[in-house]
């Protein structure tokens, strides 16, 4: 049994102008210590996939359909205290802009002892000691006296020590991290992303990496997911995804990085923007945008297609696929 | 600390120098104290001799002065009225007030707080649109009416409470007359208070509603939810603590416009306070009495703001009492 | 909201767009809010006309007869069908005092929210516009002034007022003088706004950009900024306007404002507040309801607004 096991889930938000689907039969597994990448534009559904799994989506928002399953519970059906025993216990969160995280008119110490009281039966001095080592793992300078301040005495970089030190608090299984770099200087970037891979790597603990940055993604994750308008449209190991991209999007992701730019002339990008979740097109919802455009596109979902290691939901790799069989056959 | 009081301090001396330049132009220019002293008989030489002996003719600023050291002694004149300090006057009917605005207070936040927080938390519940339909009515109704139909219902059709005065009162420590004390004082004390209350009440259940939903939407409550922390935890600490500081400012300003009301709810319940005083004194052209009621609730307005400041800055951890601007 | 506002077509006229937008679509849609503007101008109408629809003049003292005082309205038990609702304690018609009563009360409250608005504007314009010491001196004077209630001024400006003036005088300088007060006291609540809004449409492009093609100042503060804080303005007054004519009302009903010859709702219901232990209740409390309804419509037109508008409001 993998430790998580997302099944075809379906979030909705429903609003006064009807119900959009945010997420859309969403597939995928989590192994033990495995390193998971979730990759997609602004808009794509990663965030909101980082939530649902938790089942911390806030209202309008809902799981529609579809199962999360951690160790064979479903968390979204699951009753809110035995969901709360879970939520920064088993598994916890890391957000994306420290500077909000953290309550202002808290003590680090009191949200952190809090965090701990919350799942186990512990006194105060055990707590703050725990706390203390943790702080000391996410290499914060001088640990003990940041149990007494408050989140504006510390920079963005130290408050997102901090989220991490919270996140590995009670030892988790998983920790979801929901673009945990964006917000901070680019200098500080590389070295908190460092400490989470190293951090994760020491305490067996599943990684799940939401980002839009497929540089971060191809150096910490096993496994990557490729979103596109709530849906998952290709999956894999990562260094397969990114060696040899089956999806005309993801190839377009891949030529769209600096790195794949010749000196002096303009980057690839893809055409077009997504679109709003309340206008995803029939078919394909990527084939506004596609270079490859069939008519099929326009009309039919795309199933996946088993390609190397990678499922791919594409009509053209499909057909690529069965003309490769066809080459064999004759 | 130090530096947070020494600038308070400060600010609260240029206000009250305002204040008693307002208060001496008007006693400068309200009545003629010579009238009150003389009578109409007296020849204009006579009038001319005593002017300059009282110091009635000599500049703005020497007046002033004289005017200002007197009152910092606490001396602000005679009421004509009553024949006796104004000071005094005043000071004996401060407790009255005092009391209603400390009834309505304790409503106030004994209603506001819980009411405003259940419905954030449960917006759509029948009863937080009840409360918010209500709250608009209470908003629409002039206190005065309140007060009125107060008077209507429990006093007049009901006849469970009083409708008019302090009812009994006892002496505390020889110098607060108060009607806290007693069963009767209290009962009395319902009605005026209610009424004041009924201002700021749906005002504040209203702010406390939407700060308090704004604070739900935060990051950060949304992460105390992710670290699986209890929702009593979330709601009474997290997101409250945070909701209590725009309205610990409010609250602030709003104390100052409730010695306002008081002018009225002691109107209509003949409440023996300073408001009804001020409001005697007003019809008698008691400028003295006037002019203490003006600086008295000056101070009272510096020293509530400051008060407040002090909670806020002791609430709030980003804001240092020491360094602030 | 802002499909609304990238669908508008250029070529439309200010009426069309007006039809196409977001704000008369939900007013379409939200039957408190057409209500509430049904009753304003329902009552707007009888302020205006209340001449020509009251069966008598309050105001001539030769159609009062204080034989006919204090009698029921006509459904009560000795009321008389001349007078609909009754008749007050100097025996004026009820229907004629309130309808000219509602008159007084929507004229001080349009006119003091009509010069709290420009004077709040002017100065809100300046001091978010040029900025810097003004600005800062600007605010200042608008946070000392809120922190003293209006109401608190107003008492005390309108009482030193009528000891200076005597009774007889101030009562014909009435009007005028609640007018200002209120209108004077209030600004500061459209300035801060306004300041914060023309703040936020200063950093935007188009401001440089009429900046650059040479417009005044002046031009560029009136013509492209202030249509921009529109929204604020129309939320914030309409809340206005109820508050002042609450204010009104307390005014009066502490004898610091319409007289009793000339009354508005406030000295309507204080002048009946003496007789309702007498058992003549429809002296204070048709009157009273005639105000409370007034400001509760105003107050629900100002919540609809803000909901739609969802202007930034300048908090605290």
């Amino acid at each position: 049994m993998p430790l998580l096991e997302v099944s075809n889930l379906e979030v909705c938000f429903g609003l006064r102008s009807g119900a959009v689907k945010a997420l859309r039969d969403v597939s995928f597994t989590l192994e033990r210590g495995e390193r998971l990448g979730v990759v997609g534009e602004s808009g794509a559904g990663k965030s909101v996939l980082g939530f649902s799994i938790l089942n911390l989506l806030s209202r309008p928002g809902h799981i529609s359909a579809g199962s999360v399953r951690f160790e064979g519970k479903d968390l979204a059906t699951l009753a809110p205290e035995e969901l709360r025993s879970i939520r920064g216990n088993r598994i916890s969160m890391i957000f994306q802009d420290p500077m909000m995280t953290l309550n202002p008119v808290l003590t680090i110490g009191v949200q952190m002892v809090e965090c701990l009281k919350a799942h186990r039966k512990i006194s105060t001095k055990d707590a703050t000691y725990i706390a203390l080592q943790k702080l000391k793992q996410v290499q914060m300078p001088s640990p003990e006296t940041r149990l007494e301040q408050y989140p504006h005495e510390l920079s963005g970089g130290m408050r997102q020590r901090i989220v991490i030190a919270i996140g590995l608090l009670l030892d988790p299984d998983i920790i979801i991290a929901d673009e945990p770099t964006t917000a901070l200087d680019v200098t500080i970037q590389a070295e908190i992303m460092d400490l989470m891979l190293n951090l994760c790597e020491q305490n067996n603990v599943a990684l799940i990496l939401i980002t839009h940055d497929l540089g971060v993604v191809s150096q910490v994750s096993q496994r990557m997911l490729v979103m596109y308008a709530g849906r998952i449209i290709e999956q894999g190991p990562t260094k397969e995804i990114i060696n040899d991209a089956q999806h005309p999007y993801t190839q377009g992701l891949m030529n769209a990085l600096p790195q794949m730019a010749i000196p002096g002339q303009k980057l690839n990008q893809i055409k077009g923007t997504m679109p709003p979740l309340q206008r995803i097109p029939k078919g394909c919802s990527f084939n506004p945008r596609c270079e490859y455009v069939l008519e099929v596109c326009k009309h039919n979902l795309p199933a996946f297609t088993q390609s190397g290691n990678c499922q791919v939901a594409c009509h053209l790799v499909a057909e690529l696929n069965q003309e490769k069989l066809l080459v064999k056959e004759v | 600390m130090i530096a947070f009081f020494v600038k308070r301090f400060f600010q609260a001396v240029v206000v009250m120098f305002v204040i008693s330049l307002i208060s001496f132009s008007i006693q400068d220019n309200l009545g003629d104290p010579l009238r009150e002293l003389v009578g109409q008989a007296v020849s204009e030489e006579e009038r001319q001799a005593l002017r300059d002996e009282m110091g009635l003719n000599d500049p703005f600023l020497v007046q002033y002065v004289r005017f200002a050291s007197k009152a910092l002694q606490g001396d602000l004149g005679d009421s004509y009225f009553f024949k006796q300090p104004a000071f005094d006057v005043i000071m004996k009917k401060l407790p009255a007030t005092l009391e209603l605005v400390f009834g309505a207070t304790v409503i106030i936040v004994l209603f506001s707080v819980p009411i405003g927080v259940y419905s954030a938390i449960n917006p759509q519940s029948w009863f937080s649109k009840t409360v918010m339909g209500l709250s608009i009515i209470g908003i629409s109704v002039p206190v005065f009416l309140t007060a009125i139909g107060l008077i209507y219902l429990f006093a007049i059709e009901l006849n469970w409470l009083p409708s008019y005065g302090r009812g009994e009162t006892t002496q505390v420590w020889g110098v607060w007359e108060t009607g806290l004390f007693s069963a009767d004082g209290l009962k009395h004390l319902i009605l005026p208070s209610f009424t004041l209350a009924s201002i700021m009440l749906p005002l504040f259940i209203r702010l406390i509603r939407s700060e308090m939903m704004e604070v739900l939407q935060s990051e950060y409550v949304k992460f105390a939810w992710a670290k699986g922390i209890s929702p009593r935890r979330i709601y009474f600490l997290h997101a409250l603590k945070n909701t209590m500081l725009p309205v610990i400012t409010v609250g602030g300003v709003q104390i100052g416009t409730m010695v306002a009301y008081t002018i009225l709810t002691e109107t209509v319940f003949q409440w023996p306070g300073m408001g009804f005083l001020f409001l005697e004194a007003v019809n008698r052209v008691d400028t003295p009495l006037i002019v203490a009621y003006l600086i008295i609730v000056g101070a009272i307005f510096v020293v509530t703001n400051t008060f407040v400041d002090l909670i806020y800055g002791l609430v709030n951890p980003t804001v240092k009492l020491a360094g602030r601007k | 909201m802002t499909d609304s506002i990238q669908t508008m077509e250029p070529q439309l006229s200010t009426w069309q767009r007006f039809l196409k937008s977001h704000f008369w679509h939900s007013f379409k849609i939200d039957r408190v809010a057409q209500l509430s503007f049904m009753i304003f101008l329902i009552y707007a109408f009888l302020a205006v006309f209340a001449s020509f629809i009251a069966p008598f003049d309050p105001y001539d003292a030769s159609q009062i007869d204080i034989m006919n005082s204090e009698i029921p309205p006509s459904w009560e038990e000795g009321g008389d069908e001349l007078f609909l609702l009754g008749t007050d304690a100097q025996g004026r018609d009820m229907l004629s005092t309130i309808l000219h009563g509602t008159r007084v009360s929507l004229t001080i409250g349009l006119c003091a929210v009509a010069l709290q608005a420009l004077l709040g504007i002017v100065i809100g314009l300046t001091a978010g516009y040029i900025g810097g010491r003004v600005d800062s001196f600007l605010m200042r004077v608008a946070d000392i002034q809120l922190s003293f209630s209006t109401l608190m001024v107003a008492i005390i400006v309108l009482a030193v007022f009528q000891a200076t003036f005597g009774t007889e005088l101030y009562q014909q300088l009435a009007m005028i003088m609640l007018i200002l007060v209120i209108g004077i006291a209030e600004w500061p609540q459209y300035a801060r706004t306004i300041r914060a809004s023309v703040l936020a449409e200063k950093k935007k492009e188009y401001v440089d950009a009429a900046r650059v093609m040479g417009f005044g100042r002046l031009r560029i503060m009136f013509r492209h900024i202030l249509p921009n804080t529109l929204s604020p303005i129309l939320v914030i007054s309409t809340v206005q306007i109820a508050n002042a004519i609450i204010s009104e009302a307390s005014l009066s009903f502490l004898g610091l404002g319409m007289p009793v010859s000339q009354p508005s709702l406030g000295s309507l219901i204080s002048s009946g507040f003496e007789y309702i232990f007498s058992g003549a209740w429809w002296i204070t409390v048709i009157p009273g309801v005639v105000l409370i309804v007034l400001v509760l419509v105003m107050n629900l037109l100002g919540d609809w607004m803000r909901d739609v508008l969802n202007p930034k409001l300048y908090k605290g």
